[in-house]
């Protein structure tokens, strides 16, 4: 196993308006790796995730302070083009959340704003990201039916596939499976084992058996600070925080 | 199957009927307190449903007693032809055309500044005292008097711009009168836009713009359309605000350029009704006329409805 950091935050601090939301944080993602970061509600973990793709500039009055290195590259680097960012840093949010189009336009939508125009590049493309997802033999026959009338897990895997068609180098997920049934979640959680081939993973659960499962490295946050990190195996049976211990066994959360 | 039903008796269905035969013992014990709630409960909705009712009820008779007093006005002659005999016989037809031409300019002039104003406050702008002035100005504008935007029509489009009495400074007027009926239904529309949208497009690597163009106008057009229809009926129906800057009493020659002045419906009535020499001789015409002047405006709805039930069911 190959152990290259391909993320990181450095001291990293961030601020709604006078509202400390995350201290200090210093944190690796490695390659190829699942980095699940846990923690009670509003410990800063969404926070954390919505700063590595600066998802975060939307909201007024919000600071960062401290660094975050992709490829060695600090990403709140004035010079750093925030679009470009966030075709390498792909994102899938905790509600599905398909465009009113078709499932191919969806799929479609990325390369499209991009400036791909070819047709049979992009329908190429299409196909070939839908069957990353595990879509493709749902999908084929649906292609040009309304996202919309997908079910639950399948909005969310076409919301997967829509962030695979632009080809990030890492997929930052918030919860995607929290508003999906157990059969959902498994078909992504092993689609997460499948992708972490080719792709860094980074997921925000509250699932403490998702990250268990599906995640090789976890990060336990509270109260805006990093708590523990360490390989998920190591976390869940001997963490070394006391606090780490009492949330993964349910004792608060 | 059977297996299933079994199984159903067994933990779930049985238990649960006699849950419901629990509630149902119970209501008959409380059945007193039950009516006097019931009864309440009649007596609001039915004035929540009388309420309702006011607004068909109200737009029923104002089509019957346009129809009943008009219908005999409507001929062939009198939707093509021009006034004659000082406006005693004849047609109206350069008053539709003038309405018309009045309530599409308006449009173009107001639903591309309108959305454009919108999207401006909504996406773009950071909330801060420009922005607050800028609201504050839009909210006093929807409340002015519409004689008052007449007068400001005839000062600034019609004297100072020298566009003189015309098609183009009425259509200006009417459309500044509709600017804040468009921006605020379009503003509203974008706010029904779920952010999640914005950011599942941002996140794609799209820009602000095409974030905007491709994603969030395309699903807040049904609404913004609601604004227009409104903003439309709006235009054509106003008297005052085109009274000094666009109609004039009589002109037998359909416009030919915009810069012509023009005849137009709400103009027309008020003049036979008021200024002309056979008020009572012409009633039937005034009426006919309004009736021609509800049944473009509700035309006009009608294409904008299906258009904008179609995008919705292209969306859904």
């Amino acid at each position: 196993m190959n152990n290259n950091i391909k993320m990181l935050t450095d001291t990293f601090d961030f601020y709604y308006g006078d509202y400390h939301a995350l201290h200090d944080i210093s944190l690796e993602f490695y390659a190829n790796k699942v980095t699940a970061l846990i923690g009670p509600s509003g410990c800063g973990k969404s926070t954390l995730l919505r700063c590595l793709n600066r998802m975060n500039d939307l909201i007024p009055y919000s600071r960062a302070q401290g660094k975050i290195l992709l490829d060695g590259e600090d990403i709140y680097d004035p010079d750093i083009d925030v679009v470009t960012l966030r075709l390498r840093v792909g994102m899938v949010f905790q509600k599905p959340n398909p465009f009113p189009k078709t499932v191919f336009e969806n799929v479609a939508y990325g390369l499209r704003v991009n400036g791909v125009k070819d047709k049979s590049q992009i329908t190429e493309r299409v196909e070939k990201t839908l069957q990353q997802a595990a879509l493709w033999e749902e999908m084929k026959d649906r292609l040009h039916d309304s996202a919309l009338s997908l079910s639950g897990g399948q909005q969310q895997r076409l919301c997967i596939a829509r962030a695979l068609a632009v080809e990030p180098e890492i997929l930052l997920m918030d919860e995607p499976c929290s508003a999906l049934d157990p059969i959902a979640t498994q078909k992504i959680e092993e689609l997460m084992l499948e992708l972490k081939l080719s792709y860094t993973i980074i997921i925000v659960t509250h699932n403490m058996q998702q990250a268990a499962r599906a995640s090789d490295i976890t990060a336990f946050l509270y109260l805006g600070k990093l708590i523990e990190v360490g390989e998920t195996d190591a976390v869940f049976t001997r963490p070394k925080v006391k606090q780490t211990e009492e949330y993964i066994t349910g004792q608060f959360g | 199957m059977d297996e299933q039903i079994i199984r159903n008796t067994r933990n779930g269905l049985i238990p649960f009927i006699r849950m419901k035969e629990d509630i149902k013992r119970k209501n008959i014990r409380h059945k007193k307190i039950k009516g006097r709630r019931r009864i309440m409960q009649g007596i609001i909705f039915s004035l929540f449903r009388f309420s309702a009712a006011v607004n068909g009820i109200a737009l029923v008779i104002i089509v019957y007693f346009l129809v009943a007093r008009g219908w005999t006005a409507i001929t062939w002659t009198f939707l093509t032809q021009a006034p004659m005999d000082s406006m005693t016989k004849g047609g109206i037809l350069p008053c539709i055309i003038g309405t018309i031409c009045l309530s599409v300019g308006a449009i173009l002039v107001a639903f591309p500044i309108g959305v454009a104003s919108a999207i401006y406050l909504h996406e773009y702008a950071r909330p801060g005292r420009m922005m607050r002035i800028i609201r504050l100005g839009i909210n006093n504008l929807a409340g002015v008097p519409s004689i008052v935007f007449g007068l400001f029509g005839l000062a600034f489009f019609v004297v100072w711009l020298k566009l003189g009495v015309s098609m183009v400074a009425g259509a200006l007027t009417l459309g500044a009168m509709t600017l804040p009926v468009i921006i605020g239904a379009s503003e509203e529309a974008l706010r029904a836009v779920p952010d999640t949208y914005r950011e599942a497009s941002l996140g794609l690597g799209a820009t602000k713009w095409q974030t905007t163009y491709r994603v969030v106008l395309p699903s807040a057009m049904p609404g913004i359309l609601t604004g227009a229809i409104l903003g439309i009926s709006r235009a054509a129906g106003e008297t005052a605000p085109i009274m000094f800057t666009a109609a004039v009493f009589y002109t037998p020659s359909l416009p030919s350029s915009i810069f012509d002045e023009i005849m137009a419906l709400p103009y027309h009535i008020y003049v036979l009704a008021t200024a002309g020499t056979e008020i009572e001789a012409t009633r039937h015409l005034q009426y006919g006329t309004a009736l021609v002047l509800i049944v473009l405006v509700m035309g006009l709805n009608l294409l904008a409805i299906l258009y904008r039930s179609r995008l919705r069911k292209r969306m859904s």
